[in-house]
């Protein structure tokens, strides 16, 4: 066994008592003493930080190039508008392979004289290789190791990052820019992946740990691990790669058709010409019969990705699967959210979920489970 | 009170034993969220799955310290499953069951031995 990797907040979770589990070759801490539980609503209700160091930082860039060249390269392979965002913007995009499965999803940043892209920590050797040997030579591509990446999340993170930043009330949900710490440059954005208001932070690995300690010497913020992060994105019915997306789904039977832009899209000024065009830009306009749904499960039982879904409670017609699902802590009820075949189940017969060989039912609802809370204008 | 080695506390109560999970192994599991008992009457055998307790994180079972026979069950904790992570070794006892044979119960650890077992 290859031993795990350690962020530059190592040490820190260790003396703030986190319990460590290994999540895509980094050992990263899943809860603290307060409980993933307590953290998810304490994130909700105040403000939380999360180390997501373990995530990719790529940092496209070109010596001979324009940034225009550098986006109509991107737009080759990711199926959004990258040419239309602006400087200091941030958008949600993926990568599409040729049948149209995602390779990877992503966010990515213009920043002037280079794009930023934040991709999942599983998937960023083969993101990497991949942009490599598909984008033009004149491009750089840097997998950047000097950064480290936290979060700042929920209502009261504007107020702590600022005592330490200084204003961030000029930054709109989605918005980029550079401040400056101890005499670094932080690169900060305002999203996250909770669903409320909150901040993304790349600095310098040698600054993190005294930058993360000033935050959580402030009142109202407490370190939350992975197991609350997960609770918190489910609630708001965001994707995790490896469950809820992979390389036989498509976008558009995730539910991500929004964020395809109209510009890369049939009739659109600059359609298609992206990886995978052929099958998105077809369900774009004939409706995928696999399509990502919500589900309550009408027990106290929590299902869990993994667990097959059946229009009877026999086990004889397999409709779908669940791919994320656990227990709400802001709900108080056990959530779910998976794929339905609607070729081989009609939306008036019921949903069964098969757990240790019995047969649970689920309703099926809207996302997301909670409503998003991000700080728009 | 005596303990098996998979978390488990058994205390004598008249020809029953109450069964439950230790401090210890509440607070590995976590904030718990669901708990399914098996029926009144049902017979076991040693290390069977008989419960399944769900975590915020994830689904572990509880198997059977001893061979023989559920008499009873405490519903409280299947009403609220965060009173397991509250008062493990008192009011959130999962079950109570006949023993086959009472000898066995004896052989299981004492206090003391657990504690050396969790270090």
């Amino acid at each position: 066994m290859t031993e795990l990797k350690k962020t530059a907040l190592y040490d820190l979770h260790r003396s703030l008592g986190a319990k460590a589990i290994p999540f895509a070759g980094y050992e990263m801490p899943v809860n603290y003493p307060l409980g993933i539980m307590k953290e998810h609503l304490y994130c909700r209700k105040s403000a939380g930080l999360f180390d997501v160091s373990h995530m990719g930082q790529l940092v496209i860039s070109s010596n001979t190039q324009s940034m225009q060249f550098i986006a109509s390269e991107l737009e080759k392979l990711l199926p959004i508008d990258v040419l239309g965002l602006s400087e200091d913007r941030q958008r949600y995009g993926f990568l599409p392979n040729k049948e149209g499965g995602i390779i990877d999803d992503l966010m990515i940043s213009n920043r002037g004289d280079y794009y930023f892209v934040v991709i999942n920590a599983s998937r960023k050797e083969i993101d990497f290789k991949y942009l490599r040997e598909n984008i033009s030579k004149e491009i750089d591509v840097d997998l950047i190791k000097t950064r480290a990446l936290i979060a700042i999340q929920g209502p009261q993170s504007e107020k702590i990052l600022s005592n330490l930043v200084g204003k961030l009330s000029s930054l709109k949900y989605l918005d980029v820019k550079n401040f400056s710490y101890k005499g670094e440059i932080l690169w900060v954005s305002r999203s996250g992946y909770t669903g409320q208001d909150g901040f993304e932070i790349s600095l310098p690995n040698s600054l993190c740990e005294v930058f993360c300690k000033n935050i959580l010497n402030q009142d109202g913020v407490e370190p939350i691990g992975l197991g609350a992060r997960d609770t918190l994105r489910l609630e708001c019915g965001l994707c995790l790669y490896g469950q809820d997306l992979n390389e036989t789904i498509t976008p558009i039977e995730a539910g991500l058709k929004w964020a395809i832009q109209k510009v890369r899209r049939a009739g659109g000024e600059r359609e298609g010409g992206f990886v995978g065009q052929k099958k998105i830009l077809k369900q774009i306009e004939e409706q995928p019969y696999l399509k990502r749904e919500a589900f309550f499960p009408d027990g106290k039982a929590p299902l869990r990705s993994g667990t097959k879904l059946f229009s009877d409670d026999k086990g004889k017609n397999e409709i779908g699967m669940i791919t994320s699902g656990g227990y709400s802590p802001s709900l108080e009820r056990p959530i779910s959210m998976g794929y339905l075949n609607h070729n081989k189940f009609n939306i008036d017969e019921p949903i069964f979920g098969e757990v240790r060989n019995k047969f649970f039912s689920v309703t099926l609802t809207k996302l997301p489970f909670v409503p998003t809370s991000f700080k728009r204008n | 009170m005596k303990f098996t080695e998979e978390h488990e506390w058994l205390e004598s109560d008249g020809d029953m034993v109450k069964v439950g999970i230790t401090e210890y192994a509440a607070e590995q599991l976590g904030d718990i969220v669901f708990i399914e008992l098996p029926d009144v009457g049902t017979s076991v055998t040693k290390g069977q799955e008989i419960v399944v307790i769900e975590s915020v994180k994830a689904a572990s079972d509880i198997l059977a310290p001893l061979d023989g026979e559920i008499t009873e069950i405490n519903n409280a904790i299947v009403d609220d499953p965060s009173m397991v992570n509250n008062d493990p070794t008192g009011e959130a006892w999962f079950f109570k069951m006949s023993l086959k044979n009472q000898g066995e119960l004896d052989g299981l650890m004492s206090e003391d031995e657990y504690k050396k077992h969790i270090e």
